[in-house]
């Protein structure tokens, strides 16, 4: 597999790589610092990863092994703003898979993919635990239960501005 | 604040505030946030200080259960009974203060869902694991301590020997509670037996079922509770350090569990000495990172030790060679949430609540097709038929009742005639089925059944680790086979093939995720043959649910050649001139029922 | 001592004995397909499910040890019909082209299908559209094949500790694949090759460079040579139906000349000369005190390649003297061409090793060009010369002795040894001593330095002096040494060892990445006691007795650590980054 040639190599920020300096004597404490690393970056990019490997002196390939076991993880820039549809009992049983469709058709991309302009990117969780509110969405760190067709452009313009 | 002695916590239990204040409660779990609930608390808050009502307590708690009508609000004005709010937005908050606070005169109508002395939510249910839900702050420990907060881990420490609490585990009965139903003072007592200089209490909070929240609800609503019964647990087996393990995509309950361990640090009542007992228990929290198979035990002690979360062959068993190679007790979070009480309360109290082999109470998640969807409580014992119709409010919009789906991914089907089953272990075992963490999914007359199971396949096969063949392999052929039924494509060997291969993955699987991958598939064949066959044989959905099998056709006799469907189609699958009879092409069509939503002379029929 | 019973027979062990090796004991064999007894089980495949009486469970015999009053069933309908069902699920996902596979005959996967007499796979085949990885020219990963029975990222990562092989992804998008996704080139590999010793099935295994050598054979203008390395002669006959560790060396000889090779030559020959100029280096550090102890040896590329990217603080330790078989062949292209007359631009060298790593060792450097050529321009594996053998219709058994060509071919007992853990360490004091005492050892045998333990120590006497060594192999043994040397470097202090031979392979050579598959610690013990055989009935027991080596110095290089010794025996090592990324 080649490397991405373009993807810039970007270095931890010094707060981050502080924060791995304190976690590493902690054992086990590789799934909380890629949290961490993703929450800056929004996704791990591949010289962060190594970095963390090299800081905490572990192996590249037990990073890459835990990232890509993970389905928190991500090797790939999403969009500015993640949409992540629910995909529990429920909300399928409410609709979800119908939201989804609709997300996908209304910003033109699949499960996975960024928008053009880079806004948006869709993705699915399984079961956020807010079934009571089934389909349910998130977008970023915001919850949207209830959510119906005719919801979602007014939910989305509130990030389109921006 | 000051690490307590044991006569400062007995003070800190009889400080008596609040009592005589007025006191709204606001439903702050995730579903009521995410429902509005911090408009809400706010919109009370702003009209409040208006007022200039500086003595009226707002208080956020955790949820009640009653998701259905987020955001929930409870208004507890002394003098009057006290009143449960539903779907309270701004407006409903402002009401409530002038017309409730002020004005003495509760609200009636369709946001009052209750009122009276005692609003248990109702009187099926027993709040035992709930308890403190929806009444107490998460995140003042004070509040806690004030509904006999930490009496446990002080009774433990003081009054009971590690084999008393056994004891009192055994008599009470209390199976785990996060799928398995292993006897909790079976499992404690392994890990004390093990010698070993360090051990370690782990609580799986990765509730992985979809479908299931009420571990999440659990911890946002009373985190001390978990705290407690964990060292409680150290005690009992001679372990000085707990882990929670928790999803990530629970970002509040880790919040709170994060404050509550601040506070019972400062207070001394997690740390080194706690009240002066000479014992030292410490907590920390690690994360998930979206892998279901984490919920299982050693694949969480892997994903716990920074690894890939993969399972490893048992015996030997976390209780015996767990966290780090060590003896480890590892329980579900509302295993842990009855702890507390059964030691106030004794074992034997405990014991006489539910049937004679399920003790206690379990929490079930009941959404879905039902008109009241959220949380209950009830003891073991209680049926089916209470749950849905007497608690839950019978099914959405009036509809049949189909099925109650069970156990999350690793269960079954709950048919109608089954519906007076009291629910225990053995009885759901018995129907195929288990009780697995709680969730119970509503289905009525327009869901599938094998669009539901081909549903929970297809998660096992997502959340597969792919360590072991039967399960990785397995699990997709199986999938595959169920997918081709429902597109029309099943062949009558195809049931004996699918229950062949179930039952190699249930005895080949490296653990429970592949184990119980086919029991749904299994579940309904054996409940829901009928339905089942209409798919392979007829090729036929009774549900109309199947995209592969349904079709939507235009009735000639009834299309004015109105064009409307033609223009509504997405995929231009709709032929035909103005005021000429139009016809769908089925290879073009994709199912997606614009065409009769768009029809105003019902001339489109699916079938 | 724990008493059960296995299909109703009585059954005693001792305690922590698995099921299945408990099993043996009744002479039943289960079957297993991911289970290896070099590794710790791992409960992968599924296959080797047996019933417990007291449980409607089926749990796995490789990973559950017995216990007292067990009631165990290895065979009944039900268990043989889940086995045949888990293997025909594994069937269903592995590409169905056995006839053109490099494991066709000797692959776990096919054995375990022909045992239980698999016709059809009532599955639907989903394959994997995965490209190879041949980035290092030394071994082949082909994941299409892989049956995720996990053996080649535990021996790699828990055995090896080079962690160039893991998982990625989940379920079943699972896949073996290098560090961080990169090519194996790109990756910490040390090209050790226990990753395809170890592979059940062909998903990974070694570059064939067997065409370059039936093409150099078929060249009447080249001169084709070989030489043949200590643990191939009692690895080779595994291939032909002989006990493991078999001396073969004649009919060895026989076969590479009936090949058509024109010069038939000996690594061991190179070992000896390798050992002449590493005891002298020795001497030069030990008792000189000019460079630093301890003196580490280098013979194993994959050893040098770990340490360049993995211990470069140690490079100043490592022996500068080149391996055996690269002493060698510098020796062919130059001291024997002149001799012979040959233009050593048509002298074409093939080794053969048990090894996948040297096949990395030929153009590792500058120095592997020092006669002016390519020194070795092919290495085998033992695998590939017992296919070269088969494909020349050579019938192996019925071969009388030959003879090598004793100008580079003669060789002594220290010699021969090198191909076990210790072998060479031995082959090094007894020159030593010799080197420091001048005088000889009365006893040259250094059993403590023999055997299969990790890591083995032993101090020896030396004019009144103490030299400690220590010997090791299998990787992951080697990070303790090596702490316990930085430890005493950085407290200033006499170093803990003054001598180290370390070897990558479990067994050293004859457990090597290249040799006949199926090794395990029986296997490799039988190797190595064939060679120390080899040694006792030597004319010569040690490498500066060897009279082509004697030869060799008067005529051509003068003498050990000589100016000419340096420029064609010795090679140079500098740090290497673990990850070309």
């Amino acid at each position: 597999m080649d490397v991405e040639a373009e993807e810039k190599t970007v270095s931890l920020p010094p707060a981050v790589k502080k924060y791995i300096e304190k976690q590493k004597a902690i054992p086990g404490s590789l799934i909380k610092v890629l949290h961490k690393v993703q929450e800056h970056f929004s996704y791990i990019p591949r010289s962060a990863a190594f970095e963390v490997a090299d800081i905490m002196e572990i192996p590249v390939a037990k990073v890459y092994g835990v990232i890509t076991f993970y389905h928190a993880f991500k090797l790939e820039a999403p969009g500015q703003h993640t949409i992540s549809v629910c995909m529990g009992t429920a909300c399928y049983l409410k609709g979800g898979e119908n939201l989804l469709e609709e997300l996908k058709s209304m910003l033109g991309v699949d499960v996975g993919e960024i928008t053009p302009d880079g806004v948006f990117s869709i993705h699915t969780v399984r079961c956020l635990g807010c079934c009571g509110l089934a389909p349910v969405m998130m977008i970023g760190d915001k919850v949207y239960g209830n959510v119906t067709k005719e919801k979602l452009p007014a939910i989305l313009a509130e990030y389109q501005e921006n | 604040m000051a690490k307590l002695t044991r006569e400062a916590l007995e003070n800190l239990r009889k400080e008596n505030v609040h009592e005589e204040a007025i006191t709204i409660m606001v439903g702050m779990g995730s579903c009521g946030i995410a429902a509005g609930a911090k408009d809400a608390y706010d919109a009370f808050v702003e009209e409040l200080a208006k007022a200039g009502l500086d003595d009226v307590v707002i208080k956020k708690t955790g949820c009640i259960g009653l998701c259905y009508s987020e955001p929930n609000a409870e208004v507890a004005v002394p003098g009057m009974p006290r009143v449960l709010y539903g779907n309270v937005d701004c407006a409903v908050a402002r009401d409530i203060v002038k017309k409730h606070i002020i004005g003495k005169t509760p609200l009636e109508g369709p946001n009052a869902l209750r009122s009276g002395e005692n609003i248990e939510i109702d009187e099926k249910q027993q709040r035992i694991v709930l308890r403190n839900c929806g009444v107490i702050d998460p995140e003042n420990i004070d509040d806690y301590i004030r509904r006999e907060g930490y009496c446990a881990i002080e009774k433990a420490l003081f009054e009971m020997s590690a084999d008393d609490v056994l004891g009192e585990l055994k008599t009470s009965g209390l199976r785990g509670r996060g799928g398995a139903g292993f006897p909790t003072w079976l499992k404690w007592s392994f890990t004390k037996e093990a010698s070993s200089d360090e051990k370690y209490i782990v609580c799986n909070a990765d509730e992985g079922d979809p479908g299931a929240y009420m571990d999440r609800s659990t911890l946002e609503g009373d985190p001390h509770a978990i705290l407690e019964a964990m060292a409680i647990a150290g005690y009992t087996v001679g372990a000085s350090t707990g882990v929670i393990y928790i999803r990530i995509e629970y970002p509040l309950a880790i919040k709170r569990l994060e404050i509550a361990i601040e506070q019972a640090k400062e207070y001394g009542l997690l740390g080194k000495d706690i009240l002066g007992s000479g014992f030292d228990f410490d907590i920390e929290i690690r994360f998930g990172a979206g892998a279901f198979v984490c919920g299982e035990e050693t694949a969480l002690l892997a994903s716990a030790e920074g690894e890939r979360g993969m399972p490893v062959p048992r015996p030997p068993f976390p209780a015996v060679k767990g966290l780090w190679g060590k003896p480890t007790v590892i329980n579900n979070v509302e295993t842990l949430a009855s702890i507390a009480t059964i030691l106030r309360n004794g074992g034997e109290w405990f014991g006489s609540i539910g049937t004679e082999t399920s003790k206690g109470t379990k929490v079930f998640a009941v959404t879905g097709k039902i008109a009241h969807s959220g949380l209950i409580e009830v003891p073991m014992g209680t049926t089916f038929r209470d749950v849905i119709y007497t608690i839950c409010g019978g099914i959405l919009g009036g509809k049949e009742f189909k099925a109650i789906q069970t156990g999350g991914p690793s269960g079954g089907l709950i048919p109608a005639d089954q519906l007076d089953t009291p629910i225990d272990y053995e009885n759901l075992q018995a129907l195929g089925s288990i009780v697995g963490s709680g969730g119970m999914i509503v289905l009525d007359e327009d869901d599938c059944v094998v669009d539901v199971i081909k549903f929970y396949l297809e998660f096992s096969v997502d959340e597969s680790c792919g360590k072991c063949s039967p399960c990785r392999i397995g699990g997709r052929t199986l999938y595959n086979m169920l997918r081709r039924i429902s597109q029309g494509a099943g062949k009558l060997e195809d049931i004996p093939k699918m229950k062949e291969l179930s039952h190699t993955m249930q005895k080949a699987s490296l653990c429970g995720l592949g184990q119980t991958t086919p029991n749904p598939v299994l579940s309904a064949l054996r409940h829901f043959e009928e339905e089942f066959m209409a798919h392979v044989v007829d090729k036929h959905c009774p549900a109309k649910k199947c995209k592969g099998l349904v079709s939507y056709r235009i009735i000639p006799e009834k299309c004015i050649g109105c064009t409307l469907c033609a223009q509504k189609c997405p995929v231009d699958a709709i032929a035909g001139k103005p005021r000429e009879k139009h016809v769908i092409d089925q290879e073009k069509c994709i199912k997606c029922g614009e065409c009769l939503k768009a029809c105003k002379f019902g001339a489109v029929k699916y079938e | 001592m724990i008493s059960l019973e296995i299909n109703d027979k009585k059954v005693e062990v001792p305690e922590g004995t698995t099921i299945l090796d408990a099993a043996r004991e009744a002479y039943i064999k289960i079957p297993t397909l991911c289970y290896c007894p070099d590794l710790p089980a791992s409960g992968a495949c599924g296959i080797c499910v047996v019933k417990v009486s007291g449980s409607n469970k089926m749990i796995r015999a490789c990973a559950t040890t017995v216990e007292e009053g067990m009631k165990v069933i290895t065979h009944d309908p039900e268990i043989v019909n889940v086995r045949r069902n888990v293997l025909e699920l594994i069937l269903s996902t592995h590409p169905n082209d056995c006839l053109q596979c490099p494991r066709n005959g000797s692959c776990e996967l096919q054995t375990l299908a022909e045992e239980f007499g698999i016709r059809e796979v009532p599955y639907e085949r989903r394959l994997r559209d995965l490209p190879c990885d041949d980035s290092t020219g030394s071994i082949v990963l082909n994941p299409e094949k892989c049956i995720n029975c996990g053996r080649c990222v535990t021996v790699c990562q828990d055995m090896q500790n080079v962690y160039a092989l893991e998982f990625l992804g989940r379920g079943e998008d699972v896949r073996m694949a290098p560090a961080a996704d990169a090519n194996l080139q790109e990756s910490p590999c040390i090209k050790c090759g226990q990753c395809a010793a170890h592979c059940p099935v062909g998903a990974i295994y070694e570059h064939d460079d067997t065409k370059k050598v039936w093409d150099a054979l078929a060249d009447e203008t080249l001169h084709t040579v070989v030489q043949i390395a200590p643990a191939v002669r009692v690895a080779i006959g595994e291939e032909f139906g002989y006990e493991p560790g078999t001396l073969l060396t004649g009919k060895v000889y026989t076969a590479v000349r009936e090949l058509g090779f024109k010069g038939i030559f000996d690594t061991n020959f190179g070992a000896d000369l390798t050992i002449n100029e590493e005891a002298y280096e020795f001497f030069e550090r030990f008792v000189n005190g000019k460079g630093a102890l301890p003196l580490i040896t280098s013979c194993c590329p994959s050893w040098t390649d770990y340490m360049e990217k993995f211990a470069p603080d140690f490079i100043d330790n490592f022996s500068t003297a080149k391996s055996p078989h690269e002493m060698l062949g510098v020796m062919a292209k130059t001291y024997y061409a002149k001799k012979m007359g040959i233009d050593p631009s048509k002298i074409f060298m093939v080794s053969i090793m048990p090894c996948t790593a040297k096949k990395y060792e030929i153009t590792r450097a500058d120095e592997m060009f020092a006669s002016g050529y390519q020194d070795i321009d092919v290495s085998l594996t033992t695998r590939e010369f017992a296919r070269m053998i088969k494909s020349a219709g050579i019938d192996f058994p019925a071969l009388p002795d030959g003879e090598a060509d004793s100008i580079l071919g003669e060789y002594s007992g220290a010699g021969t040894i090198f191909g076990a853990t210790g072998g060479v360490m031995e082959a090094a004091l007894r020159t030593a001593y010799f080197a420091i005492t001048k005088k000889e050892l009365e006893d040259v045998n250094f059993t403590a330095v023999r055997g299969l333990e990790g890591v083995k120590e032993a101090t020896i006497s030396i004019d009144g002096k103490d030299v400690r060594v220590a010997v090791a192999h299998w990787m992951s043994n080697i990070e303790t040494v090596l702490d316990r040397i930085r430890k005493r470097r950085d407290e200033g202090g006499e170093p803990y060892y003054h001598f180290i031979e370390v070897m990558a392979c479990r067994g050293g050579c004859v457990g090597g990445g290249g040799q006949p598959y199926g090794a395990t610690d029986e296997i490799r013990t039988k190797r190595a006691a064939g060679l120390y055989r080899d040694d006792e009935k030597s004319t010569f027991r040690c490498s500066h007795h060897n009279t082509s080596i004697i030869t060799l110095y008067k005529e051509f290089l003068d003498k050990p650590l000589s100016k000419t010794a340096h420029k064609y025996l010795h090679t140079a090592y500098k740090e290497r980054r673990q990850y070309l990324h």
